[in-house]
């Protein structure tokens, strides 16, 4: 599924074609302007127009300016949402890049050549499962092993003598945090590997032997030119990661639903209860519109680094 | 999976140190133990699905079941209507995954091959519309819904997913379409192909093996999407598998042996799909990825 990119292929409207008068194409885009002003755009201004407004979702929204968002700036439930939200940065985007490069570089240059691709294959698909399982089933399986009463893990550290280890995983303020975090990097891990292993894919072979006759070890080929070719994946991992990492919202619903005591809260979950059990509309239209913008700038950053790596990469090739 | 090319010269001009030769097998254990890891969660909610109820509280959830109980199964899909759920999660899905490719293609078309005037905005809009959270469209859509009377209906979140997804859809088939053989169309278009003929008899027939990624990775991630369907089905017989199964243990009214029915029932569809579709899956990620 390599896409060979044919850029310049752009086709001069030579004199000798006469042109249709009238272009056909934008009508193509008419259906989807269309569904993308009602689904999207229509309801995100709306969020963005009540977030100034005080609405309980019935009745008629009374306008109050800023109010919420001077209220957000003295709630300690937002900053603490907005704190668990860098621990699943944490979570979900820094750790699996580094584990996943680790794993794809050992996979893709260890495995595969010395042990064949089909090994290398199993074992990526392997850490790849359990990102296609809904973040809800992943939610019960590990809500189930963290269980304190006769939970898979409590029941193997008392197996294996380690039963002083025990904890009431998900149910101590403490701790919680901690286990939703192993458990997003359980459900995370397998995107940047697969990504990365694709990636290398594109490297030249050449390099890799060149350093080797140079006598440079495993560990100095990785840093030197795995690193720095796989630059634009690493970027887009990152950028994706984070951002899903920012919208998390299942995994906290089934796990914790925000608990022990708000431990677990984050952002998105935040605003949900603020829509649909506090019924403040407007206030939670303002966290969410809070998350919006962080979400943007987000990808906006991240696909310039995406961008300037590809072009560098480009023109180091050229 | 097969596609990785033996790029790897077999032979060596240098001789490896033997070092890296007892290396290998720690590494190789190393990862073995790392994929098992993720892998025995899995394999231990299997086991104890096929426990009995007492087998279970006697001898905890780390022993080998004696035996196959199904029961545990069959009370559990009769008591949360599986069976309309698996329907639900289907029909939704699978529409989202047709009309989703569809809506993609049209928009692609007019951006990746029509070169329409403005398309780098056309297409920035669609990409901002693909990262923008369902937290600040959820309400809203929640609200319009019940005014339209279309809350609580399938119908309402395949509408939604299908321009959801269609944003990711247009994003990636325009770049592909953009690459698309010009000579081709000029060719059609010279012996007398309108815009539209050209559309479905060169282009897509010519996409189809993108347009099946598109479809695969639309259905797959419909089914497991959680916060809309949460809130726009709320009656037992529109539920989706995900939302169904989310409720019932956010409610903490499920023992062990209906959660590790739930769980079970939960993982067997995405293992279905993981291996009819994990060459797609893993190959079309790493397009998406890099486009």
């Amino acid at each position: 599924m390599t896409v060979t990119v044919d850029r310049g292929g752009r086709a001069p409207a030579g004199p000798s074609h006469p042109r249709r008068p009238r272009n056909p194409y934008p009508l193509f885009l008419l259906p989807g302007v269309l569904a993308f002003l009602v689904v999207i755009v229509g309801p995100f201004l709306m969020n963005t127009g009540v977030s100034f407004t005080e609405w309980s979702g019935v009745g008629s929204p009374k306008w109050t300016g800023l109010a919420n968002y001077r209220e957000l700036l003295d709630d300690s439930e937002f900053w603490a949402s907005f704190r668990h939200s860098l621990f699943m940065v944490v979570a979900m985007a820094a750790v699996p890049t580094v584990v996943g490069l680790v794993l794809a570089a050992a996979l893709f240059d260890f495995v595969g050549k010395h042990f064949g691709p089909r090994i290398a294959a199993v074992l990526r698909a392997c850490f790849y499962l359990p990102q296609v399982l809904p973040i809800a089933v992943a939610g019960i399986v590990w809500s189930w092993i963290l269980a304190p009463e006769n939970g898979s893990l409590n029941e193997l550290l008392k197996a294996v003598g380690l039963g002083s280890w025990q904890q009431d995983w998900l149910g101590d303020p403490d701790i919680a945090l901690y286990s939703v975090m192993g458990v997003m990097v359980w459900v995370q891990i397998g995107f940047p590997l697969v990504v990365f292993m694709a990636g290398l894919q594109r490297v030249d072979p050449g390099l890799y032997e060149a350093a080797e006759l140079d006598g440079a070890g495993w560990w100095r080929r990785f840093w030197h030119i795995t690193l720095p070719q796989i630059r634009p994946e690493i970027y887009v991992v990152l950028t994706w990661c984070s951002i899903a990492a920012l919208k998390v919202f299942g995994a906290v619903y089934v796990l914790t639903k925000g608990g022990p005591g708000g431990a677990t809260d984050v952002p998105s979950y935040f605003s949900f209860t603020t829509f649909f059990e506090k019924t403040q509309v407007g206030y939670g239209a303002a966290i969410s519109t809070v998350l919006t913008v962080i979400i943007l700038l987000l990808s906006l950053v991240g696909l310039k680094l995406q961008t300037r790596a590809e072009d560098a990469e480009e023109g180091g090739r050229a | 999976m097969t596609a990785v090319p033996t790029t790897a010269p077999r032979t060596r001009k240098v001789p490896r140190p033997s070092r890296s030769v007892v290396a290998r097998y720690p590494v190789l254990v190393a990862l073995c133990i790392g994929a098992l890891f993720m892998v025995v969660p899995f394999v231990i909610v299997t086991v104890n699905a096929l426990k009995s109820p007492t087998e279970y509280a006697q001898n905890g959830p780390l022993s080998l079941p004696h035996g196959v109980h199904l029961d545990g199964l069959k009370d559990f899909w009769e008591r949360v209507d599986y069976g309309q759920k698996l329907w639900n999660s289907v029909l939704i899905s699978g529409s989202v995954a047709v009309l989703a490719v569809i809506l993609s293609v049209l928009n692609a078309y007019a951006i990746g091959i029509g070169r329409i005037r403005g398309r780098t905005w056309v297409l920035a809009f669609f990409v901002l519309a693909n990262v923008l959270p369902q937290e600040a469209l959820v309400y809203p859509v929640y609200y319009l819904s019940k005014e339209t009377g279309l809350y609580d209906t399938r119908l309402s979140v395949i509408i939604v997913f299908t321009v959801i997804q269609a944003a990711f859809g247009t994003y990636l088939l325009s770049s592909v379409l953009g690459t698309f053989p010009r000579e081709i169309i000029e060719a059609a278009r010279i012996d007398g192909a309108n815009a539209w003929q050209v559309l479905w008899r060169i282009v897509v027939p010519m996409s189809r093996p993108t347009l099946g990624v598109l479809m695969v990775f639309f259905f797959i991630w419909t089914w497991n999407e959680f916060l809309l369907p949460l809130v726009m089905l709320i009656s037992n017989d529109n539920q989706t598998v995900s939302v169904a199964l989310g409720v019932l243990q956010g409610q903490h009214l499920m023992d062990a042996t209906m959660t590790n029915a739930a769980a079970l029932l939960g993982v067997l569809p995405a293992l279905v799909f993981f291996l009819v579709f994990q060459r797609t899956l893993t190959r079309g990620i790493a397009v998406g990825a890099v486009k």
